[in-house]
């Protein structure tokens, strides 16, 4: 069984055109429900205004990126996920939803680089068009053989979250990608 | 390889981020039915060759399933359009007819 005190990637570390870090335990929680009427709560609950289509909002200790018509995930501290779920639960009491902590269901990585290998690295192994990625937009996409989220907090750094599951694959899909020699150039 | 522009989240979602659904539209037979149209519902589809609406899953993405008019000749997509409707808008059936004058909804 997976130890959810731990991160699923344990601190992995790997370096070559950009680098590439395990980005610790990391809060989530997914909020399913009509995200029109659940705005105010969302506001009370988390300080963020409600995502538009594919965009990140911060907020309070957190963001919430707008993940489908009916569904947003919210970041934050690992430690205060399951706090965030239940409030989120109290606040929507009466209204058709679901909010649940799925921090130890998932892994984050971190890569930072100069911007034009980052987005090669990246666009490498997805087929979203990542040159027309803006900053504070998530893109959630293929990475290979699995279901991923990508985002750029900065054009030097890139987030990438997937299942645990798949973290290892994820992980070391990315290194590869990023192993030196294999620049491209193309961003 | 298919682009498809996702009704419901906005993204060109190329074809290997989706999972395809089959024909769209279809008439559900169920309870009560007789063999052949329960048959008909299940198996038989006419597989066109040109003009064909279908059903796709943006699966790696939004996760939600929308509707393509495209051709299954030539790949042209004609548009999409989202799941809830049971035959295919007027904006679609103009842009098919823009491109295929001969074509008629059958």
């Amino acid at each position: 069984m997976s130890d959810a005190t731990v991160s699923a990637l344990k601190g992995a570390e790997a370096r070559g055109l950009v680098t590439l870090r395990d980005a610790g335990l990391t809060g989530m929680v997914t909020l399913r429900a009509d995200l029109a009427t659940a705005a105010r709560a969302v506001k009370r609950v988390t300080g963020a205004d409600m995502p538009g289509l594919r965009r990140i909002t911060q907020g309070q200790g957190c963001r919430v990126a707008w993940m489908s018509p009916d569904e947003i995930l919210i970041l934050c501290e690992h430690a205060t996920a399951r706090k965030l779920a239940f409030d989120l639960t109290e606040a929507l009491t009466g209204q058709h939803h679901l909010a649940l902590d799925v921090s130890d269901a998932r892994a984050m990585m971190a890569l930072t680089g100069e911007p034009g290998p980052l987005r090669d690295v990246l666009a490498k192994i997805t087929p979203a068009d990542i040159a027309a990625l803006p900053l504070g937009e998530m893109r959630r996409t293929r990475l290979q053989q699995v279901a991923g989220a990508i985002w750029f907090e900065t054009e030097t750094e890139a987030r990438v979250i997937c299942f645990r599951s798949v973290a290892t694959y994820v992980f070391d899909l990315l290194a590869m990608s990023a192993r030196e020699g294999g620049a491209i150039g193309y961003h | 390889m298919l682009t498809f522009r996702c009704p419901c989240c906005g993204i060109d979602a190329c074809e290997t981020e989706l999972a395809p659904g089959g024909e769209a539209h279809l008439k559900r037979f169920g309870p009560g039915s007789s063999d052949d149209e329960f048959e008909g519902y299940l198996f038989l589809r006419p597989n066109v060759r040109g003009v064909h609406f279908e059903r796709w899953r943006h699966a790696m993405g939004c996760g939600k399933w929308f509707l393509a008019a495209r051709c299954t000749a030539t790949l042209e997509v004609f548009g999409t359009y989202p799941a809830q409707v049971s035959a295919p808008p007027p904006d679609i059936l103009a842009a098919i007819r823009a491109k295929r004058p001969d074509w008629s909804l059958t």
